[in-house]
């Protein structure tokens, strides 16, 4: 436990006083600061239409023509979160090793999974608190720019979306710290984490179009047959932590989904119609409970994996 | 009264890929002596340490570290042990009192207690006035010596070094072997430094193993080793001539206490149990040979070492 205390004090105290961290945390604030000021054009037009959440809106709104893809929900997901998780995480072990420092460390009377817990769970922490006070920040400046508060609902639920979005990170913090047991050099160990990166956003979604229509053409047309093939699709990409994640902040964010009838067909909350209103917190809730579930469990196999190589392992230099 | 074992190991063997690289090797180290692990490249040196650490797990085989089986009990062997790793690293950023610091934390060292501990250390190994240098900015000889420090930190019974000395320059290389001499009587610490510079470990060690292939050739007093490598040849003369002739050869040979004279090219080889380069002279000069050169060395733990290595 002390060792475990021990590389968590160390690891956090380099991830706060790197470089790495000032370059991703300006990126990220930038960017969020950014999407609100264009959103917040939108949400005053908006806000004369009175709806239930307005506040939310800071985080989701950006085009009323796209109601459930949302801009700075999904810059979150597609870039910058699992962008903070692996620049945290790629070169956790193999710069150990090749800076020599690993043997001394391993040399020291610590269990070796203390050096990975730790380094973890520095990580984690990181992610967490640069991603609340960025939220603080696009939620202050959303604040002074509408002038509407957050109603308690809205509080909440933003911080659901923030520890959604810090178990995402620690899922990407995780890959890329497993990549870094694996590769020796660090540029693979990068690269590694970046091409499942890609993979997951641009080709799973692909992949997931051709193993249904494999499974269920779409040559005779109908709904029954148009749906089952939605159904897999949905199912192959319930396996994504991206897709994970997107369904599950939008839940979160935007009560009225609507986009997400597929999911709640599939997760058998709901019908497959629309939803004329709000999700109420519980059963959104409810529904983001197995996402939730499904991300630990990625995040789990990570560590696993990263266990069985590292444990045993010959530590040279 | 037989001093206490420190280091054990009943036929350490280490495999990788059906390729064996330590054989069957029977280590024995007593407490409070500096044992010398000698070993040309590819000897199986650092896999042997390795196993010690608990860094590697045996093929087959039993390491035992002040009573501890390294393979079961690994932290506690690693508690009394320090360790310094053939490429040294140390977190360039910090200063070298952070990566101290580090050392000492991991060691459990009370916090009130780590200023102190790490300031001795570097004053040990001179390094006092760098304390707040970053490491990044330290040369090679100075993280050398940085490493003895790191290891005094936990103040361990046993140290094992692999290969200290380095690439560091002949004088730096004088100065750790001194520093590691002085640390091991004053701290009464049982050290293991493996090397293949021969005469650094005949500097400092009073025994050494002699490692080659995996397997343990020879094994002993540096004294009795040399006697019995050497038949008592102690010295070597070098000697140059203009021209070597058969008859200077025969006279150099009936000289008393000569042991072999070997040829090559214009070289003679003598070896000899006491320094005999006045009689050689004279034999030269009866002989009607022009001496150009003479050499004196004594016989070195290389000369031991390339006996048994040729043996293998
Ligand atoms: N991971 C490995 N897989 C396969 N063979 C290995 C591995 N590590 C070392 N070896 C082999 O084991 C042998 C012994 O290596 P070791 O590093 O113990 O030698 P050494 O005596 O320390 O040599 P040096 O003086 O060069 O440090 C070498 O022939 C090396 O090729
Ligand atoms: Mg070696």
């Amino acid at each position: 436990m002390r060792g475990l205390m021990t590389v968590f004090g160390k690891e956090l105290a380099d991830d706060f006083t790197s470089w790495r961290f000032l370059i991703l945390f300006a990126m990220v604030a930038v960017a969020g600061v950014f999407t609100l000021y264009i959103d917040s054009q939108n949400i005053l037009a908006q806000a004369a239409e009175s709806n239930q959440f307005i506040f939310l809106k800071l985080f989701t709104t950006a085009d009323e023509t796209l109601p459930g893809l949302l801009q700075f929900l999904n810059m979150m997901a597609v870039f910058f979160v699992p962008i903070v998780g692996i620049a945290l995480g790629f070169d956790a072990i193999n710069e150990e090793r090749n800076s020599g420092t690993m043997s001394r460390l391993l040399s020291q009377p610590i269990y070796r999974d203390a050096v990975i817990n730790g380094k973890f769970l520095a990580g984690v922490v990181t992610i967490a608190i640069m991603v609340t006070s960025i939220v603080l920040l696009v939620a202050g400046v959303g604040l002074r720019m509408i002038g509407v508060p957050p109603n308690s609902e809205e509080v909440i639920r933003l911080m659901l979306f923030l520890v959604v979005t810090i178990f995402y990170g620690a899922f990407w913090l995780g890959l890329s710290i497993l990549f870094s047991i694996f590769f020796r050099r660090v540029a693979t160990s990068a690269l590694a984490s970046i091409a499942v990166w890609i993979f997951l956003f641009f080709f799973m979604p692909m992949l997931a179009g051709i193993v249904a229509n494999f499974m269920v053409p779409l040559e005779e047309a109908g709904t029954e047959v148009y749906l089952s093939n939605l159904g897999i699709q949905s199912a192959v990409l319930q396996v994504s932590p991206v897709r994970l994640y997107q369904e599950a902040i939008s839940v979160i964010l935007v009560p009225g989904a609507r986009t997400l009838g597929q999911t709640i067909q599939i997760l058998g909350v709901g019908g497959y119609r629309l939803i004329p209103n709000p999700l109420s917190l519980d059963q959104s809730l409810l529904l983001v409970w197995p996402h939730m579930v499904s991300l630990i469990a990625l995040t789990a196999v990570c560590f696993a994996v990263s266990y069985i190589k590292f444990m045993k392992e010959e530590i040279r230099a | 009264m037989s001093k206490q074992l420190v280091v054990e190991t009943v036929d350490l063997t280490k495999a990788y890929d059906g390729v064996t690289v330590v054989d069957k090797l029977n280590l024995r180290v007593e407490e409070g002596e500096i044992f010398g692990f000698l070993g040309p490249n590819g000897a199986g040196k650092t896999t042997t340490i390795l196993m010690l650490l608990g860094l590697t797990e045996p093929t087959s085989g039993v390491v035992r570290v002040c009573g501890y089986d390294s393979t079961r009990e690994p932290l506690k062997v690693k508690r009394i042990t320090g360790y310094i790793p053939e490429t040294v690293g140390f977190y360039e950023d910090l200063t070298a009192e952070q990566n101290l610091a580090y050392t000492a934390r991991l060691n459990d060292l009370a916090e009130w207690l780590i200023p102190d501990r790490v300031g001795e250390s570097l004053d040990t190994v001179g390094l006092s006035t760098a304390a707040d240098q970053k490491v990044g900015e330290f040369s090679r000889g100075m993280k050398q010596r940085l490493a003895i420090a790191d290891m005094l930190v936990k103040m361990p019974q046993i140290a094992i070094l692999d290969e200290p000395t380095i690439a560091i320059d002949p004088e730096g290389v004088n100065q750790i072997l001194d520093l590691i001499k002085k640390i091991a009587r004053e701290h009464n610490m049982t050290i293991i430094m493996s090397s293949h510079q021969l005469n650094q470990v005949q500097r400092i060690c009073r025994r050494v193993g002699i490692i080659g292939k995996g397997r343990m050739l020879a094994e002993g007093m540096v004294e009795q080793l040399m006697k019995d490598a050497l038949g008592g040849g102690r010295f070597k003369v070098e000697i140059q001539l203009a021209e070597v002739t058969a008859d200077i050869v025969d006279r150099i040979k009936q000289i008393n206490g000569v042991v072999e004279v070997e040829r090559s090219g214009d070289l003679l080889l003598v070896g000899c149990t006491q320094d005999l380069r006045p009689q050689i002279a004279k034999a030269i000069i009866a002989g009607d040979g022009s001496l150009i050169g003479m050499k004196i060395k004594s016989y070195a733990l290389e000369d031991i070492y390339m006996k048994y290595f040729h043996e293998v």
